[in-house]
């Protein structure tokens, strides 16, 4: 027999008041980091600070653009409700994609090279995405133009944000990622190091921090050859070049060889308890050799993303 | 029956590779191994060194060969030997996914 329940006796739920609607609402304010141990080497007047951006919802950056996107793309009325998002992506932006569908009700479909990791797909699979699988010899370029061929035959169906192509990407570093760094800093940042692949996060940054002070110097990391390990960076001289890249507002670029990313990248999780993916590597070497070269400044750089994306990689415990 | 002593196999040049080869989607060498094949390979185009060697000159570790649909360091890694007519494949890296097997799309 049920009984019933007097009224009265009803939790509320109207008080919880401080609880987020949903996890897309936590993505971004990610803590600075002062990097001591990586960086014992240099002068008490010269710091290395990195962006903990591997703490967003779905262990990215790429949480910031992909909502970016999203939202913009219902805004303007190029996302309608009856239409699946579709991009090529082998990792990060999909996964954000993934999560942020599954939250807020969205169909996803994501073009990615066949030999991405198992553990990737399952990921993607697990928050609902449908995958097509494309050919590995041509790489991410290769999927890019899967999705193309798709969205050309099917234009209504489908909302492509096309992050390599989108100002989106680049404004949500702008609002959100370069005016973080420049609150968290006390305006004092002097150097702002990253990666180049979509390039959103280094187009955004960049012109936050020069907006605030011209004197900035903002560095491109490139991994060394076109062949690379270096996940969601882009090897510029060979890859298709992002349309929201503009090169010119680079001060500086630096190129680093896989492996000694992911000696950093390995350094980072030993010496400061960072699990951190090898860009996150690259983009600390980068700022560190930054730093070397200076008598007085302050260095900021980018955790791009969880190591734990990566744990099926062989080189956590090589030597 | 075969009159020379080395075999003629194709390797696969993956796009991000292909300004190094003139363009080329697949070359074809005469090599008894991996290595041969690909020592020929960087012999003829010396721009795809850098891509597949260290300084150490030993092949990096996020080359991925394939001769058919076998990765190379599950076999004999690069001394494995090469039949008339095997197809190898130089793979580009996705992280995550060096470590795992494929079929290579005919």
């Amino acid at each position: 027999m049920n009984t019933a329940v007097p009224n009265a006796s009803l939790p509320s739920t109207a008080g919880v008041r401080s609880a987020l609607p949903n996890m897309v609402d936590d993505i971004g304010q990610t803590p600075l980091l002062r990097l001591d141990r990586v960086a014992a080497d240099l002068p008490e007047t010269v710091a290395v600070y990195a962006k903990a951006e591997h703490l967003n919802p779905s262990g990215s950056v790429k949480d910031r653009p992909a909502r970016r996107m999203i939202q913009e793309g219902r805004e303007s009325g190029a996302f309608r409700r009856d239409q699946t998002l579709i991009d090529a992506t082998s990792g990060n932006t999909g996964i954000a994609y993934a999560m942020i569908g599954a939250a807020k009700g969205l169909d996803v479909t994501l073009a990615l090279p066949e030999n991405a990791s198992a553990e990737r797909k399952k990921v993607l699979r697990a928050y609902g995405a449908e995958l097509l699988l494309t050919d590995p010899m041509a790489g991410t370029d290769g999927a890019q133009r899967r999705v193309k061929e798709i969205v050309e035959a099917h234009p209504n169906r489908y909302f492509y944000p096309d992050q390599y192509n989108n100002d989106a990407n680049w404004r949500a570093h702008y609002d959100g990622t370069g005016t973080e760094i420049l609150e968290q800093t006390d305006g004092r940042v002097s150097h702002f190091v990253t990666g180049l692949g979509t390039t959103g996060t280094f187009m955004g940054v960049t012109r936050r921090l020069k907006e605030h002070d011209p004197a900035v110097q903002c560095v491109g990391v490139e991994p060394a050859t076109a062949m690379h390990g270096l996940e969601g960076l882009k090897h510029m001289d060979t890859a298709l070049v992002p349309g929201i890249y503009d090169p010119s507002v680079a001060d500086a670029h630096r190129t680093y060889d896989t492996e000694t990313a992911i000696d950093m990248t390995r350094r980072l999780a030993q010496a400061e308890g960072l699990l951190v993916g090898p860009s996150a590597g690259a983009n600390v070497a980068a700022a560190l050799d930054v730093a070397r070269s200076l008598e007085a400044g302050v260095v900021v750089t980018i955790l791009c993303d969880t190591g734990t994306r990566y744990l099926s990689d062989d080189f956590w415990n090589d030597e | 029956m075969p009159t020379t002593d080395t075999t003629t196999v194709t390797v696969r040049i993956p796009t991000p590779l292909r300004s190094a080869t003139d363009g080329q989607s697949t070359v074809e060498v005469d090599a008894n191994t991996v290595d041969d094949a690909l020592r020929t390979l960087t012999d003829r185009y010396p721009d795809l060194a850098d891509n597949l060697y260290n300084e150490n000159d030993d092949l990096r570790q996020f080359v991925n060969i394939y001769v058919g649909d076998e990765d190379v360091r599950f076999g004999d890694g690069p001394e494995t030997a090469l039949e008339p007519n095997d197809e190898i494949s130089i793979v580009p890296s996705i992280a995550g996914g060096c470590f795992h097997r494929w079929r290579v799309n005919a």
